[in-house]
């Protein structure tokens, strides 16, 4: 199939940017999106032009690098998809596709769909963790855990951090990545330790990354392509006032 | 046996990590020395750190005789970590914990997307959980069977051992672990095994204990123990006074390029399966870091050891970027079968199950379809080879799950392999549950590395190699659910533990930038790139990756002649030729360059390409996943040569194109005794 790409171009952070259009031609079905655009870039390299500069890396889903706005979605179209995953057979011959970075104030673009993540490392560093030094733990069996809570404890460890909650949300929100890992740790009894510091310390580091607030819109559900539930927001924000009525 | 062996070490173990590296070592051979396949036999290697005496104490009497660092010396005293997979942020982690400052560094825009996140399957430890008569000593023992009695006793029992105290660690830092209804752990069985020992989350155990790792890492960043570099890539190695030093890297955002410093430097830095092109490997995966400390010195061990997965999606196209692994734990429920005639064009419903080959159950029926990866990849080629092979190309055996929702019901498949599934319906718009998955082998993972000793040094004084970087543990051959075990042992239980004995004798003399070593390293570093950008040819960095994948795939791959490797060392040296002649990168060396970044990777896998050959080319037998045609018993299974290579191949670099210098360590077996690997 033949398709028109209209593509986000930026030169560096301080660039303006605009969107250039290029046409593509003799596009395979089973291609997947991000070898669509390696053809592309090969094309721009032989003409000597440079290629389209975008974040990638496993292409089977998992690593969360990947990170495109697809015809104003992020990930595109296909639900509990990345971007590496989703397949040209989901687009027809003619088609016109617009492809942008993640726009959120918490991640500048560094240049054409790159955009920089680091502020998600700076919420973990904050709390998202058990403070489990090399050496110290008891056996593995000392401890049951009730196979619902390791279920959904599971569920919400799934979350890959790739970001498309944010570039979903109006606000720019990073809730639904705090909220994945405040649940996934507070659900075990090993995480309770540090439950209410953990939900204090990350939505302070979450704020103070740039990211908005959270006004319960569910944007972010609907993009994540692990399938994050927006319930793990509700379950932060217990835990949070739990926590803050504590300390004041 | 060694017909190109030319005689006594020409090089002296003096030159080691004595390399320049000039460019006139970049192209092809300049002294027209073509001799395909030459190599020089140098003085054997011998691993000094291991004690000997009962297998069992061994680790113990190494961690006792080996010297400590006192808290306040450690402070004093900076480890480098180059990558953040498993392997490197739990030896970040750790080290950090230990009081250690450490600088950290990965190529991906976090520490948290390293390639271990793709880890599927699930992770071994001899808990015996399950009663089934599992052990450290059976998970050695397994673990030295399936590496084809090719791997050092020492080490592979050191990593059983300390195996069962991974998933303790794991489960503490809140790895949430597959469960049972009482709450405890559950585990499965997989390939090479018979007992049920792979811990797993669900389809996604690596991920699950990188993020445990990662997590670790970041609490030592946030305490300001651990400096990271993410988007940041290790060009070279820095050499003082015959101790690794330092590291040149770019910084991938802005261009810069930096020298740094520290009293060690450990390579967590992955495999070399990308040389392939085409494997399960992350795009980004390369072999750089382990080949620029080859280049200086670091001898390569067994390069030709090279793993192909039997349960991957196959290739759909010409297009095709990278290949997408299935779990191998699929195989615990799922049936591998062809039909049974050739050309057999009927959609697989249509074929009667009198007219199906279950070939797995039927050639070895007590492992059945759970036999070792190797194995498994070499029936699929033989059918396939055969005439029997199922979609495009009639490449692709089928893997059914039919009889497996009529036992367990679909729920319960969901449960298991759900992620799978949708996986493999995204990529092939094709239905698992109603029809059956096809399957191919594909490049998963490197047994080769850099030599190292039982401490996890490399022949460079303060080098240090962990995790698939190395080639300590696997042998010939890796068992499934052991990559993940070996990485985590390595950066959690064992490095921190031997680093100690080298760091004892620092810090060592303060270095800078200006120190000639650096300044010199630094320039290759700049020249090369700048190399890279002028030469401004007329093909792609990919295509030549693609070219050279395609070489490798057909003559190095899974199955190997003396024909096709000496062809494939003159493609290769052709090939490097002129790459270095026609590639076109664009963009400056300033800014973020992808392509840039690819080049230079890929300059390094044209050279590491001729040594896997030549290493391929010398082991005249086959054993585990290096399968010479010429060596193989009256039924087609891998023949070992034990009386003659029994050994580890550790090659040290004297010039791309030169004759590498093969040097020896002979392996001896006090505990299991080699015998031909029989799953039948």
């Amino acid at each position: 199939m033949n398709l028109t790409l209209r593509i986000w171009r930026q030169r560096s952070p301080q660039d303006k940017g605009r969107m250039v259009t290029y046409q593509v031609s003799d596009v395979s079905p089973d291609m997947s999106f991000l070898e669509m655009l390696d053809v592309l870039n090969e094309r721009l390299i032989l003409e000597g032009e440079e290629p389209v500069a975008f974040d990638h890396d496993c292409r089977e889903g998992i690593c969360g690098m990947c990170s495109m706005v697809i015809n104003g979605r992020p990930h595109g179209p296909q639900k509990l998809t990345t971007t590496c995953q989703l397949h040209m057979r989901h687009f027809k011959d003619g088609d016109t596709i617009d492809i942008e970075p993640w726009r959120a104030r918490a991640f500048p673009v560094i240049k054409d769909l790159v955009v920089n993540r680091s502020a998600f490392d700076k919420i973990i560093q904050a709390g998202g963790y058990i403070s489990a030094p090399t050496g110290s733990a008891p056996d593995a069996h000392s401890t049951p855990v009730p196979k619902p809570d390791a279920d959904a404890a599971f569920e919400a460890a799934e979350c890959i951090a790739c970001g498309a909650c944010v570039a979903a949300c109006p606000n720019g929100s990073g809730m639904l990545f705090t909220a994945a890992k405040i649940t996934h740790l507070g659900l075990l009894p090993q995480g309770q330790p540090e439950r209410e510091t953990r939900v204090l310390d990350m939505v302070a580091a979450h704020d103070d990354a740039g990211f908005g607030g959270c006004t319960n819109i569910g944007e972010c559900t609907a993009s994540c392509p692990k399938g994050i539930p927006l319930t793990t927001i509700g379950r932060l924000n217990g835990d949070f006032i739990k926590a803050a009525r504590k300390r004041s | 046996m060694l017909d190109n062996q030319t005689g006594d070490n020409q090089m002296g173990n003096d030159q080691m990590g004595n390399d320049q590296m000039g460019n006139d070592q970049m192209g092809n051979d300049p002294m027209g020395n073509d001799q395909i396949g030459n190599y020089i036999v140098g003085e054997p290697i011998a691993e000094t750190k291991a004690p000997d005496g009962p297998i069992e104490t061994r680790w113990e009497r190494r961690r006792f005789s080996g010297k400590l660092v006192n808290p306040a010396n450690k402070r004093k005293m900076t480890v480098i970590v180059v990558g953040t997979g498993l392997a490197g942020a739990s030896a970040g982690a750790t080290l950090a914990e230990l009081g250690y400052h450490v600088k950290s560094y990965c190529y991906q825009d976090s520490p948290r997307r390293a390639h271990s996140i793709a880890a599927q399957g699930g992770i071994n430890a001899a808990k015996n959980y399950r009663n089934d008569g599992d052990s450290v000593y059976r998970l050695f023992y397994d673990t030295v069977k399936g590496g084809d009695f090719r791997s050092r006793e020492s080490n592979v029992y050191r990593l059983a051992e300390v195996s069962v105290n991974i998933i303790d660690q794991a489960v503490a830092q809140g790895v949430p672990f597959a469960r049972e209804y009482g709450g405890l752990l559950d585990t499965r069985s997989f390939g090479g095994t018979q007992v049920s020992r792979t811990f797993y989350a669900r389809g996604q155990t690596g991920q699950q204990l990188l993020l445990g790792a990662y997590q670790a890492l970041e609490r030592q960043i946030a305490a300001g123990n651990v400096e990271m570099n993410a988007r940041h890539e290790m060009l070279e190695l820095i050499i003082v006074d015959g101790r690794a030093r330092g590291i040149v890297v770019r910084d991938l955002v802005t261009g810069e390029i930096t020298t740094e410093f520290a009293d060690a430097v450990v390579l967590a830095s992955g495999g070399y399966g990308n040389v392939f092109f085409l494997s399960t490997n992350a795009k980004g995966c390369n072999v750089t870091a382990s080949w620029r400390a080859h280049r200086k010195g670091a001898l390569f061990a067994n390069p030709c050891y090279t793993q192909i997965h039997p349960t991957c999606i196959p290739q759909s196209g010409d297009h095709q970027s990278k290949l997408t692994l299935m779990s191998e734990s699929l195989r615990n429920d799922g049936r591998v079968w062809v039909p049974k005639k050739a050309g057999d064009k009927r959609a697989p419903g249509d074929i009667p199950e009198d007219e199906r080959d279950y070939y797995l159950e039927r050639i070895y029926p007590s492992f059945g379809n759970l036999v070792p990866r190797d194995i498994a990849s070499r029936a699929a080629k033989n059918v396939c080879d055969e005439g029997r092979g199922v979609g495009p190309g009639g490449l692709g055996v089928y893997l059914d799950f039919a009889d497996a929702i009529k036992r367990l019901g679909r729920p319960a498949v969901e449960a298991k392999y759900g992620n799978l599934f949708d996986m493999y319906q995204r990529i092939t718009g094709e239905d698992p549950y109603e029809v059956p998955m096809r399957i191919y082998p594909a490049v998963h993972y490197t047994m080769g590395g850099l030599w190292v000793d039982y401490d996890l040094q490399s022949t460079i004084p303060g080098l240090f190699v962990i995790g698939e970087a190395n080639f300590s543990d696997h042998g010939a051959n890796r068992l499934g659910a052991s990559a993940l075990m070996q990485g985590l042992a390595d950066g959690y239980f064992v490095l921190p533990n031997t680093i100690n004995e080298y760091l004892a004798a620092g810090p060592f003399p303060k270095v800078d930038g200006q120190h000639p070593a650096a300044v010199e390293a630094r320039t290759q570093v700049e020249d090369r790139l700048q190399r890279l950008l002028s030469i401004n040819g007329d093909r792609t960095v990919d295509s030549f990756h693609r070219e050279l994948g395609h070489i490798m795939w057909e003559y190095c791959g899974m199955e190997r002649t003396d024909a096709g490797l000496r062809k494939a060392i003159e493609l290769i040296r052709g090939l490097r030729e002129e790459y270095w002649r026609r590639v076109k990168v664009s963009g400056a060396g300033e800014g973020l360059n992808q392509a840039l970044e690819r080049a230079g990777r890929v300059a390094d896998f044209l050279e590491l390409a001729e040594l896997m050959c030549i290493d391929a080319l010398h082991r005249t037998e086959s054993c585990g996943g290096h399968f010479r045609a010429e060596s193989q018993t009256p039924d087609g299974e891998a023949q070992r040569d034990d009386e003659n290579f029994s050994y580890v191949a550790a090659w040290e670099f004297t010039g791309a194109g030169q004759p590498p210098v093969l040097h020896k360590e002979d392996l001896n077996f006090e505990y299991v005794h080699p015998t031909q690997r029989s799953y039948k």
